[in-house]
């Protein structure tokens, strides 16, 4: 039964994800870009990371995906926007590219599967498990990615910043003047 | 069909990074760029969980854990640099922005 829902789970993230990167509309790929993770989050659960499937759902699916949103309706691109899209993926433009990483991704397989084929049933592993190794084995990568979280939020919030124009006091008298 | 080979999980990974490349050379909107570099990241981060299920050890979990950290950060500075750049250049053109240099 959980095999079955992999190889579906599987099949809908690849097509959705196929979907995001060849539609014109910026929403209408946001919203494929969720399900892909949806369905990563289903694979999750089958191969035995319930807690990974939470946060993919919480973290990737809500809260980078409201992000995205956000920008995109911030910007309020229009039908002008979505025509220029039409014009710009034309075969000559995704041909080239979807050649060549088609190629790599041949040679990714053919290099997995010269290995011999090796069947295993997951084994569910608790979140505990994880805390435990996260917070002992790993405790520095915790406080790395903790610093590289605090300077994501520094470096949004001075970037996102609107300049206030300052003028010196004669500056301004200045330009009253002239 | 009882039990899902390593080899598998691998593929899948494999096809959704490739999908996640195509998608970074081939689209010109920077959004889209940037939603595909979430795919790329995303395709990792399955790639580490699925060895770690197979291995019954807990460290591909940690490993996506950091990569989430990772695409956050990423994610929320790359967001801003865009609103800047839509602002300055009224645009979102990876082509029109690289003649636009000083």
């Amino acid at each position: 039964m959980l095999t079955i829902l992999f190889y579906l789970s599987a099949t809908v993230a690849i097509i959705a994800t196929f979907m995001v990167i060849t539609r014109y509309h910026a929403v209408h790929a946001l919203l494929y870009l969720v399900v892909s993770f949806l369905a990563i989050a289903m694979i999750f659960f089958t191969i035995g990371a319930p807690f990974i499937a939470a946060l993919e759902v919480i973290i990737y699916a809500g809260a980078i995906m409201t992000l995205f949103i956000f920008v995109i309706m911030m910007f309020s691109l229009g039908t002008s926007t979505i025509n220029q899209e039409k014009i710009w993926l034309t075969p000559k433009t995704w041909l080239g590219p979807s050649i060549l990483t088609f190629i790599l991704l041949v040679q990714f397989i053919l290099i997995i599967i010269e290995d011999g084929n090796q069947a295993s049933t997951f084994e569910v592993i608790e979140p505990k498990d994880v805390g435990l190794s996260l917070f002992t084995k790993y405790l520095l990568g915790v406080e790395l990615s903790g610093m590289l979280l605090l300077a994501g939020i520094v470096g949004a919030y001075h970037l996102g910043k609107r300049k206030k124009n300052v003028l010196h006091r004669y500056l301004k008298m200045g330009k009253n003047n002239g | 069909m009882d039990s899902i080979s390593m080899e598998t999980g691998f593929i899948i990974a494999g096809i959704l990074f490739t999908l996640g490349l195509t998608g970074v050379m081939i689209r010109r909107n920077l959004i889209f760029v940037l939603m595909s570099i979430e795919i790329m990241l995303n395709a990792a981060g399955l790639a580490f969980v699925f060895a770690g299920s197979f291995w019954n050890q807990a460290d591909g979990q940690v490993m996506f854990i950091f990569i989430l950290a990772v695409a956050a950060a990423e994610v929320s500075v790359g967001l801003a640099l865009i609103i800047l750049i839509f602002q300055k250049f009224k645009t979102l053109d990876i082509d029109q922005l690289s003649k636009m240099k000083g």
